[in-house]
């Protein structure tokens, strides 16, 4: 059961607190809401832009924050033909205000009571609604095994890097594996391709392990992920999928 | 190039709005080949002049939704059955 909440999904103003780069394209923009009613991990947000002339732009931003954490945080790639995320990224200042709804979501959702396995694949800024599962994960007491495989491009366009660096270094439970497909930095002990039966092989755990699967990004990364485990005996409906795209602008 | 197949979970909020209710977790029956399939997993395009929405299974339209001054037109034919909680 979802939280009950409002029948009718209404708007409010969250207040920008603070922004912070996560890569050139990328930031994160950390919200007081203070009629936001709570959410789990993976769900998301509408986000609406009301122009001088009336006109609406909606997007809908997968939450980036935790349940437990005190701000409501969006993390935000700029797309440069979009009508939304180049106002978000580059143009909202702290303390501007912005219309918000939700949470929204009850398939892309992990709550965390369970201790199964959690895979977790995410391509680009699909890693999103992955690290709020992750923080989330960082506040429970009896933490399931979890693996995150993730896919950036280079090695500056990787997202949350640090925080994974951090998380998993002082958790034996949680593993994080890179892969960059457009750069072989040196050094660099992670993959360098994309996504692969090879990769997700060594990734992933045997199919008979009753397993949490969640996997992330652009549609074709998506349907690529969620092919190689389905070809390795996962349940295609125990894979939850979330494509994005045209949507983000 | 932009990809224009998303699926069910980014007409989350286009779906609360009209049922009142979380519709991402709904179990929706194709008309056409009765595949069983949570809203989150269904194919959905935004491009058309409204959202169409598509059968992961079979790829037929199990719903057309169009909102346009401030009206909503919401076509089921191809879905023989909505099944969801009271949310």
């Amino acid at each position: 059961m979802i939280s009950r909440g409002p029948r009718l999904i209404t708007w409010q103003l969250g207040v920008l607190a603070e922004i912070v780069q996560e890569t050139p394209r990328v930031s994160s923009l950390y919200f007081d809401a203070p009629d936001w009613p709570g959410h789990l991990a993976g769900q998301h947000i509408d986000v609406r832009l009301t122009a001088d002339d009336g006109y609406q732009a909606e997007r809908s931003y997968s939450i980036a924050s935790a349940p437990e954490d005190r701000r409501l945080a969006l993390t935000v790639e700029r797309l440069d033909d979009g009508e939304v995320s180049p106002y978000l990224v580059g143009e909202l200042r702290v303390g501007d205000k912005l219309e918000l709804r939700g949470p929204i979501g009850g398939y892309f959702v992990w709550r965390g009571e369970e201790e199964r396995p959690l895979l977790l694949i995410g391509g680009g800024s699909g890693v999103v609604p992955l690290m709020s599962m992750l923080r989330h994960r960082s506040h429970v007491a009896r933490k399931a095994p979890a693996r995150l495989l993730f896919s950036s491009r280079t090695l500056a366009d990787v997202i949350y890097h640090e925080e994974l660096e951090r998380l998993s270094s002082a958790d034996g439970g949680l593993r994080v594996f890179h892969t960059l497909t457009r750069e072989k930095p040196a050094g660099w002990t992670g993959y360098t391709r994309r996504i692969d039966e090879a990769m997700v092989k060594e990734v992933v755990w045997p199919t008979q392990d009753m397993v949490d699967v969640f996997v992330c990004g652009p549609t074709s990364f998506v349907e690529a992920a969620a092919s190689l485990l389905v070809a390795m005996g996962y349940d295609p409906r125990a894979v939850k999928t979330e494509r994005f795209g045209a949507t983000g602008g | 190039m932009q990809e224009m197949k998303l699926d069910g979970n980014a007409i989350g909020g286009l779906l609360r709005e009209i049922f009142t209710v979380e519709m991402t977790a709904a179990r929706g029956t194709c008309a056409s080949c009765g595949a069983v399939n949570e809203l989150g997993r269904v194919q959905v395009y935004l491009h058309a002049p409204g959202t169409v929405v598509r059968c992961p299974d079979c790829e037929q339209v199990l719903m057309k939704i169009v909102r346009s001054g401030g009206r909503y037109w919401v076509d089921l034919t191809g879905t023989r059955c909505l099944e969801f909680g009271e949310g």
